[in-house]
């Protein structure tokens, strides 16, 4: 089936559970200064937006599965969320 | 005859005029590979140098492993041919999947650049076949994601299989079991973050990059190198 569809894709990359997080845990000591020492489990990542034509949500989905998992994240050490939704809706 | 021995060369690569020296030094014929290449017929083995390929966007390596060059250098390693990536390279060759685990952010977040004494922990890979187990080895880093990482089932992989090649006496990144490289099943394919070739010249601080480049000429079929 032809792609018929605009899709707005975002990706979050998040290093995984266990991995150790020198940025997050850097940022994290810095926040007592602003006299904030409530603040915890702070984790640092990148944030991926792109546009995808595809048949349909599922298929949207599927191919920017395929992003994420084979280029976006190292498996090995990230995790990623991937969120589809139609171009132009709320986000 | 001299091996014949590929440097691939990545938009952003910046050691591989010092690898073809060293290199050339210890009497291997080093030329340059485009990472365009798709054919890599005529080389007895590969070095991946150090730099930043695609100027590391993503992540080091992460680009750089869709060149149209990579398949030919998994093709090339899967029949057995000697890879070495250094730095750059090791990240590239594990973004490619073609050795284990990663390169990440140096513990503390540090960019570290230092000679480091390196231990060779094996003596039968494409990087230090013939090499005495336990020869320490003062050599140059220079990195900001060096730090090693794998989870716990690949890290008892590798010591039960014997693949941590080089360990660092003094770790100076936070990787894991102080690894300072790794090898893959077949031990043809090496990925270290020391600079074996920064230090090819009593001139420029340490000469024993050669002892790894020379067992390296070794493996791709080389007379014993000129001294």
């Amino acid at each position: 089936m032809a792609p018929s569809q605009q899709f707005s894709v975002q990706v979050e990359v998040l290093l995984r559970d266990g991995i150790a997080d020198p940025q997050g845990a850097t940022i994290e000591r810095a926040l007592p200064a602003l006299g904030l020492d409530g603040v915890t489990a702070v984790r640092a990542g990148k944030s991926f937006r792109f546009d995808i034509a595809a048949s349909d949500d599922a298929d949207a989905l599927a191919q920017a599965t395929v992003v994420a998992d084979r280029l976006l994240a190292n498996p090995v050490i990230e995790e990623s969320v991937v969120t589809v939704r139609p171009a132009g809706s709320p986000a | 005859m001299a091996p014949h021995i590929g440097v691939v060369l990545f938009p952003g690569t910046n050691c591989e005029h010092d690898a073809v020296e060293a290199l050339g030094r210890l009497g291997a014929d080093a030329d340059l590979v485009w990472h365009g290449s798709t054919s890599l017929e005529g080389y007895d083995a590969l070095v991946l140098p150090g730099g930043f390929a695609h100027g590391d966007y993503l992540r080091p390596g992460a680009i750089a492993r869709f060149s149209p060059v990579m398949e030919a250098v998994a093709a090339f390693a899967a029949a057995g041919g000697p890879v070495v990536g250094i730095c750059n390279g090791f990240q590239v060759l594990t973004e490619a999947g073609l050795l284990p685990g990663a390169l990440q952010k140096n513990r503390g977040l540090r960019f570290v650049c230092a000679t480091v004494a390196v231990r060779v922990e094996r003596d039968d890979t494409a990087l230090t076949g013939g090499v005495a187990v336990g020869t320490t080895l003062s050599i140059p880093i220079n990195h900001f994601e060096g730090n090693y990482t794998c989870d716990t089932e690949t890290l008892a992989r590798l010591r039960d299989e014997d693949r941590v090649v080089l360990r660092y006496v003094d770790n100076p990144n936070g990787s894991i079991d102080d690894i300072a490289g790794v090898c893959n099943e077949g031990r043809n394919v090496v990925g270290l973050m020391p600079h074996p070739e920064r230090a090819a010249s009593a001139l420029v601080g340490s000469e024993d990059g050669n002892v790894l480049l020379g067992a390296l000429l070794r493996t791709a079929g080389a007379a014993t190198p000129a001294a």
